[in-house]
């Protein structure tokens, strides 16, 4: 299993070609380098293929549905995941509902996979709300906004977990998993959580998806290595695959999620990817990149593949293509009322979780602000 | 029934205040789907398309390419039931009216202002519109405040004329939420009204019986946003307690009619207004042509230091003049008027004094000379004042000139005349004759330095080579904009615009 570190993909005349199981014109690759990773898919059915493609597809339509909404005022932002569907839903797949999550803000595929109901993400970005759900619930943590800072509360996490005794026991082992962007790793936190993980051999794998762009830094501006390679002189090895496969990052995902849980130590995976849309709905990328660039991603992208793969072995056809197509279309106009049905929450609603229990201090400030609200003669308060 | 949904311009960014229209993909007619890309903004940030939130007929845009919207304004009306029944276009139940809190908003549809949430954004944006500090001021002193018996109770009555005046010089400090580097448009701060004596600690008590009205803050809210004042309504809830019911019954009272407009009419008279309940007065939205020559007549006036130059001549000669021309085969087709002699004589006159014929640059510092003439003719029209101009003036003969003004007027008059038929204008004449005016003080077209009246043409007794003689008789008038054109030139150009009405001869020697 080690090969897999070492060799991060010696497949061609590149060093650092990421692992790669299905190519972009959706064919099946077999080499020598990714037979760690076909191992891990030997088990996959074409209906486990035919859930990652639908899943992707969802994720796609509820990047439409909240980008439109935000477009006609009814979110205060959005961050779409549009091209990261495969890195996301592959990898979600790979986590056991026991697993812990820490998600950056992005992570809308991931939360799918988890059971989440993504309507609830939207509560935050509608600004209603400071987070939407209950971290517990789905084993999902809460958005975090502030970049890489969530990589040490992970780490955190995973070192309870290691007091808890739920790592390297025979079953029943628990592991953590952060995704950070590329733009995160030039966070000293990320730094951080990388030394902390190493020398405590923490049960968390670091899921970098690499999509190339921090706002409108390039990957050329923020290192200089490959950066797979970033947790080595922390004495985390890395992995690169190809986050535009399902089924390399599903693979990566769940081997290093192994790796992990029977107390082998953190792993760091770079997922090589693309953010096909726009940071946010703030911000214009036609301002910092060409229209090449963009280009040359759409050929690559992570859905279309998948569909190519499924059609060649005849598990989609139209028929499926036209139910599944419904079915979204549902979807969409679920996102859409629910995020237009969303009312303003009670102004005193931002004490309400400062606190686990009952706190003094917070109930007299709670007080307070209750009876400075009832002041105002405009009484419909609260977030405007 | 039709039922109109409103778009408002939504923030494509974070704190975003304004964008600007770069270009429709729709037009009115056309039949939307939700998530249809309806039209592109350019924000401070960024180029984004704007999808549209409903499904329907879009029946309203509002906001041409170019301009800058702000944020909250609607910009689309979409009828999403337009299969239903026919329904008059304004409807006259009770909900049509809008709060008179709104009526400095973009309050562009009458037809429909719920009593709910979108009566609050209305709200909001006649606030952003910068009504918000002073009318907020006179609602808290309209305010009942303390029994005015002990002399606290005054001292708060005052400390609240201060907060309501201090609410709107200090603005600047509660402006938080813009991304940085944007800016704020001035004006677009809310601050929340303050209860009086509103408390600001726990220790402090309000005692009930002070309010002289008894009610619950959502029915005061409710009153505000119809404009009801609660002194006014009649309570019948417990303990003289106002209710809802209470409030939307004296709504229902004192609401507004919509006037009836019969078919044929062409120009039914103030049609888009509706009435007051006691029938005393009409309100009428301020939209379209009114709306721009208010806009205009105002920049116009306050910007150019107007100054107006006065001159009695005889026109005898030019009446002749007309006479012959209307009897004249090549005039035969077109219509001669005294109108038409003056607009020749105005530009044989810039011809002479081509300085006149200038614009004032005051972004660049610069003066800027036409060495081109679009005379403008203002027009009377049922929609208001327009003032179109016929381009290249100064290339025309009298016949195409007389060709140009008839096309022009019967254009203005049809209510066809395209917008670039009304840029770029360099000079206008008004014939305030044509109502029996003997002169005024015309305020200039923006973007021009002169602007000539041409009074009415009356027989009146006038000393002609030596004798008391029963002349024609006119009166000019040119203001002028000082800035750029002295007391002198516009002197001498009315002058020249006298002399060749006196004697049209003259145009021979000048032309």
């Amino acid at each position: 299993m080690t090969d897999l570190l070492s060799t991060p993909g010696l497949s061609s005349t590149d060093e650092h070609a990421p692992l790669q199981l299905i190519d972009p014109q959706g064919h099946r690759v077999i080499t020598e380098e990714n037979a760690t990773l076909r191992a891990q898919v030997s088990d996959l059915t074409l209906d486990d293929l035919r859930t990652f493609y639908k899943d992707m597809m969802l994720a796609r339509r509820f990047d439409a549905e909240a980008t439109a909404l935000q477009r006609q005022g009814e979110l205060a932002l959005y961050a779409p995941l549009l091209g990261q569907e495969a890195a996301q839903i592959g990898s979600g797949h790979a986590l056991r509902p026991t697993d812990m999550v820490f998600p950056s803000y992005r992570e809308h595929g991931v939360a799918h996979t988890r059971g989440m109901d993504l309507a609830k993400i939207l509560q935050l970005f509608r600004g209603v709300d400071h987070g939407g759900w209950d971290s517990f619930e789905k084993n999902f943590h809460l958005y975090t906004l502030v970049i890489g800072s969530h990589a040490l509360h992970a780490t955190g996490y995973a070192m309870g977990l290691q007091r808890d005794a739920k790592v390297g026991r025979a079953a029943g082992d628990e592991a953590v998993m952060v995704y950070l962007g590329d733009g995160a790793t030039s966070q000293g936190d990320v730094s951080e959580a990388l030394g902390f993980a190493a020398v405590n051999n923490a049960p968390i794998v670091f899921f970098v998806q690499n999509n190339q762009w921090a706002i409108s830094v390039p990957n050329s501006k923020q290192f200089k290595g490959e950066l797979y390679t970033r947790g080595e002189g922390f004495g985390v090895p890395g992995i690169r695959v190809d986050g535009n496969d399902v089924l390399a990052s599903f693979a990566a995902a769940r081997w290093a999620l192994d790796h992990a849980r029977s107390g082998e130590g953190p792993v760091l995976i770079e997922a090589l990817t693309y953010r096909m849309g726009a940071h946010t709905t703030s911000d214009d990328p036609t301002k910092y990149r060409t229209r090449e660039e963009e280009q040359h991603w759409r050929d690559r992208d992570p859905i279309a593949r998948v569909k190519a793969l499924l059609e060649s072995e005849n598990a989609w056809n139209d028929t499926d293509e036209t139910a599944l197509a419904a079915e979204l279309e549902g979807f969409g106009e679920y996102i859409r009322g629910y995020v237009k049905s969303l009312g303003r929450p009670e102004s005193t609603s931002i004490f309400d979780h400062v606190y686990a229990t009952d706190n003094a201090l917070v109930r007299e400030d709670r007080e307070w602000f209750a009876q400075y609200e009832a002041s105002f003669m405009d009484t419909s308060g609260g977030a405007r | 029934m039709p039922t109109y949904e409103r778009f408002p311009m939504p923030d494509a960014g974070e704190g975003l205040t304004e964008a600007e229209i770069v270009e429709w993909k729709i037009k009115v007619g056309d039949t939307v789907t939700v998530n249809q890309v309806i039209l592109e903004v350019e924000t401070a940030k960024s180029l984004v398309e704007l999808p549209s939130p409903f499904a329907g007929v879009v029946t309203e845009l509002i906001g041409a390419e170019g301009d800058l919207i702000d944020v909250g304004t609607i910009i689309m009306v979409v009828d999403t039931d337009p299969h239903g029944a026919a329904a008059p276009e304004i409807n006259d139940d009770s909900a049509s009216v809008p709060a008179p809190d709104a009526v400095g908003a973009e309050n562009l549809t009458t037809q429909d202002t719920p009593l709910d949430e979108s009566t609050a954004e209305e709200l909001d944006a006649s606030e952003r519109a910068g009504n918000d500090g002073s009318a907020q001021a006179a609602e808290l002193l309209a305010q009942p405040t303390q029994p005015a018996t002990t002399a606290p109770a005054t001292a708060q009555g005052g400390a609240a004329l201060e907060d309501a005046l201090s609410s709107k010089i200090e603005e600047p400090e509660e402006s938080g939420s813009v991304l940085v580097g944007y800016g704020i448009s001035h004006g677009s701060t809310k601050r929340r009204p303050r209860r009086t004596g509103a408390a600001d600690s726990l220790t402090v008590n309000k005692p009930a019986g002070n309010e002289a009205v008894r009610t619950k803050p959502p029915v005061r809210k409710l009153a505000r946003d119809l404009g009801i004042e609660l002194n006014s309504v009649d309570p019948t809830g417990p303990g003289g307690l106002i209710t809802r019911e209470d409030v939307l019954a004296a709504s229902a009272a004192t609401s507004a009619r919509a006037l009836t407009t019969y078919e044929g009419d062409d120009s039914p008279w103030l049609a888009s207004g509706t009435v007051t309940h006691d029938g005393r007065q009409t309100r009428v939205p301020v939209k379209s042509v009114r709306r721009r020559t208010a806009e205009a007549m105002v920049s116009s006036a306050f910007t150019a230091p107007h100054v107006t130059v006065f001159h009695t001549v005889d026109v005898t000669k030019t009446m002749r003049l007309v006479k012959a021309l209307r009897e004249d085969r090549e005039f035969s087709d077109v219509r001669v008027t005294p109108l038409l002699i003056a607009a020749k004589a105005l530009l044989l006159a810039v011809s002479r004094h081509p300085e006149i014929n200038a614009s004032w640059d005051d972004e660049n510092q610069e003066i800027v000379y036409k060495h081109y003439v679009n005379l403008g003719i203002a027009a009377a029209t049922p929609r208001g004042l327009i003032v179109p101009n016929i381009k290249n003036a100064h290339r025309l003969g009298l016949k195409g000139l007389a060709q140009g003004i008839s096309d022009l007027t019967a254009t203005a008059r049809s209510g066809k005349t395209p917008a670039a038929d009304m840029m770029d204008g360099t000079i206008t004449i008004t014939n305030v004759g044509v109502f029996g005016i003997d002169t005024g003080t015309p305020i200039l077209n923006p973007g021009e330095s002169a602007i000539l009246a041409f009074g009415a043409i009356r027989e009146q007794p006038w000393v002609h080579k030596g004798k008391i003689k029963k002349r024609w008789v006119t009166q000019l008038a040119l203001s002028f904009d000082h800035r750029l054109v002295d007391g002198e030139l516009g002197a001498r150009t009315l002058a020249d615009v006298a002399a060749v009405l006196e004697e049209p001869s003259r145009g021979l020697v000048w032309g």
